[in-house]
């Protein structure tokens, strides 16, 4: 297998973008990372999303986008992983690198939220559940994801107002952020004193609704002196059911997929200098960083709350402000955590930079936790 | 482009009506559940009034305060999207009630919120051209708002009537020119025969309003050379508490010039009637020379922007006529279930 580098990236702000369409957005970043990587030609593209048949009733997104940026004639398809698309169509473009089989690979995500209800956001979010066993009894993903935070809380006696702190810190560590949705601090009264989204998560605690797309080129590392190297990705999934799960507060597929990960890369958890985890909500974030390894079980909202996860602090984490404050355009949003990462290796992340940050992180969940996508990246 | 008139013309007279009755955000979360407070809180019909009455009575508050004979008026246009009838004009019932019948003409306008302020139009290119002494038109409503929808905090019920004439020393403010800035923006509506308009969520905020409104504004300053500082006042159409006042800040009008006029926290949104009482409400407490830049804004969408100069006859309009503020003081509190039996959501 070939050793597989970052070459470009491109994204937009995450925002209500009304004048553009999905495909302006996509190559707004597409074009973007082009530019960045300095390249023309690539072999094949893979197009990460989630929402676009049920939100603007389209499909074949792979040509469609392909056609768009001029790239007429490449192999190019959709992946599809609920929120989690953009860290698996990330892990079949290194692939396709690592394999030989390609030599330069657009990896772009796109998701255009803006235009739809409430309700028709609701129902196209709930598509990442069984249709026939769980959507259709009516409850959203993320009074899924409550009865995760009120187990958590129950169990381990943390507060609302830890859990909550998840939301705040995303906040504090996206001011400054020139692609963020929301770049300013929340505090934690106003995160609680916000309406219930589902007992007892508050909607302040929940990722928002926009528009983005973000783009990453893929070569292969040999003859890439300096750069970001991609140095593992891997994907896991769990029970498709809540209630298949062996423990609920334990997120397996992103147990699975950290081991996975960080084992191909050879890095320890201590060696991971920034880190990029999936917090739809609060609860998710958090379980993320007990499930990945880097905090112990029922610690890490106390952790979160601390103040481990400031720029500053032990263990960066959402260094732009995670899904909370930079924004989770749902299918993209796995692809703006690998941007992310990538302008921290570079040493490109303005005030959102962690010094001297060699490895990063980035985990994106599908579902409540289904499925989990994670890549380790170094500077090279 | 600029809509300027002929014949110079102003306001002659206007007049305001808002129903006593108050629903309070609170009572709204209490039966719903939810926290959102947009507004303090709105007006509502009693069992007997609906777009017409509100039309009639401050279209006799405007006669009134203008002090001329009804027969004289040209034109009677009532902008609303609360007609109690689908087919007949609220027009004629308002003419005969204030005595303008028969040598006058008479119609209904629709354009969501800014259907008063089309009227507006309609009635100052009328009396310019010359073809008519006075013209009146209102913009008035009762508001539908879903139960438990987002609008259902703020559908209110309220409206004002404007008589313009010819300018001269009778007139209490003139205009001085006119901007509308229109597009097909479908961010809300209501298809025939259904009770409550439907509308697309945050689709209503940026490309919707906030683009209509400073579009037309922009406009109008732009072609006049005029910056908000050059304005005492603004009134903007008033959705919401939230949404003036951004409009206002893009544009760089302070609060103090959008006081006045933004008493949407008190009454809610009155659709059609909502700029107009907001500029009523204005010219209460204006003094002459003081300029005032009104903005309305009607889903669908668009915007008309007015700048009007007050004049010295302003003192003759402070006579008894009640000014809005105290239509907004005068009120009575009820609860969800009168509010269900008042609004038709529930009928014996």
């Amino acid at each position: 297998m070939r050793r597989v580098a970052v070459a470009g990236i491109g994204l937009t702000q995450v925002s209500e973008h009304w004048e553009d369409a999905l495909k302006d957005l996509f190559a707004q970043a597409a074009l973007k990372a082009i530019d960045d990587a300095g390249m023309r030609e690539i072999d094949a593209l893979y197009v990460s999303n989630m929402g676009a048949a049920p939100l603007q009733g389209q499909l074949q997104l792979g040509a469609m986008m392909a056609d768009t940026i001029g790239m007429r004639g490449v192999a190019a398809v959709r992946v599809e992983a609920a929120s989690a698309s953009g860290g698996v169509a990330f892990h079949e473009g290194v692939k396709a690198v690592a394999s030989g089989m390609c030599d330069a690979v657009l990896v772009g995500g796109v998701e255009k939220m803006s235009d739809g209800l409430p309700e028709e956001l609701s129902s196209a979010i709930a598509m990442s559940e069984d249709q026939e066993y769980t959507a259709y009894t009516g409850v959203t993903v993320v009074g899924l994801s409550a009865l995760l935070h009120r187990l958590y809380m129950e169990r381990y006696g943390a507060t609302a107002k830890e859990v909550a702190m998840f939301a705040v810190r995303g906040h504090e560590n996206a001011v400054g952020c020139p692609h963020a949705q929301y770049p300013f601090r929340v505090s934690v009264d106003r995160v609680l004193a916000s309406p219930m989204e589902a007992d007892p998560t508050h909607t302040l605690e929940c990722s928002g609704v926009g528009d983005g797309a973000a783009a990453v080129i893929l070569v292969p590392a040999d003859g890439i002196e300096t750069g970001v190297e991609v140095a593992s990705t891997a994907v896991a999934t769990d029970s498709y059911y809540l209630e298949g799960r062996k423990d609920l507060l334990e997120f397996d597929a992103a147990r699975k997929a950290s081991e996975r990960a960080l084992n191909a890369a050879g890095v320890s958890h201590s060696e991971v200098d920034v880190l990029e985890v999936h917090d739809d909500t609060t609860i998710t974030g958090v379980l993320s960083l007990e499930s990945l390894g880097f905090v112990e079980r029922g610690m890490g909202a106390s952790y979160v709350a601390g103040g481990n996860t400031t720029r500053g602090g032990e263990l960066p984490t959402n260094t732009f402000g995670g899904l909370k404050a930079r924004g989770d355009p749902l299918g993209a949003t796995g692809l703006y955590q690998i941007c992310e990462v990538v302008m921290q290796l570079r040493r490109e992340a303005g005030p959102c930079q962690v010094e001297g940050a060699e490895v990063g992180m980035a985990q994106s969940l599908g579902g409540v936790g289904s499925t989990c996508a994670v890549s380790v990246l170094r500077r090279a | 482009m600029i809509m300027r008139t002929t014949n110079a013309v102003g306001i002659v007279g206007y007049g305001a009506y808002i129903p006593m009755n108050r629903l309070r955000a609170s009572e709204i979360n209490r039966v719903w559940g939810g926290s959102g407070t947009p507004i303090e809180e709105k007006s509502v019909v009693s069992m007997d009034e609906d777009a017409v009455t509100i039309s009639v009575e401050s279209a006799r508050y405007a006669v009134k305060r203008a002090g001329i004979d009804p027969r004289e008026i040209g034109a009677v246009y009532v902008g609303t999207e609360s007609k109690p009838y689908a087919v007949k004009p609220c027009g004629t019932i308002v003419a005969e009630a204030i005595g303008a019948t028969p040598s006058t003409t008479a119609a209904d306008y629709e354009f969501a919120c800014k259907a008063g302020t089309e009227a507006f139009q309609t009635c100052i290119g009328l009396v310019s051209s010359g073809m008519m002494r006075y013209a009146m038109a209102i913009g008035a409503d009762t508001a539908q708002g879903r139960p438990a929808d987002a609008l259902e905090y703020t559908a209110a019920c309220g409206g004002a009537a404007f008589i313009f004439g010819r300018e001269s020393e009778e007139t209490l403010a003139d205009l001085e020119g006119s901007y509308s800035y229109v597009t097909d923006t479908p961010d809300f509506w209501r298809r025939g025969r259904e009770m409550y308009p439907r509308h697309g969520s945050r689709f209503t905020g940026e490309p919707a309003y906030f683009s209509h409104v400073i579009g037309a504004a922009k406009g109008l300053m732009g072609e006049m050379g005029a910056e908000a500082g050059d304005f005492t006042y603004a009134v903007f159409h008033q959705p919401n508490t939230k949404f003036p006042i951004k409009a206002a800040k893009t544009l760089g009008f302070g609060m103090d010039a959008l006081k006045p006029g933004l008493i949407v926290p008190y009454i809610g949104n009155t659709y059609a009637g909502s700029t107009p009482l907001g500029l009523a409400a204005t010219l209460d407490v204006a003094q002459p020379g003081d300029r005032i830049l009104a903005v309305s804004y009607g889903s669908g969408a668009g915007s008309d922007a007015f700048s009007f100069v007050v004049k010295e006859a302003i003192g003759r309009a402070r006579n008894p006529e009640p000014p809005v503020s105290a239509f907004i003081g005068r009120k009575q509190y009820i609860d969800y279930s009168l509010y269900s039996k008042l609004r038709g959501k529930i009928v014996k």
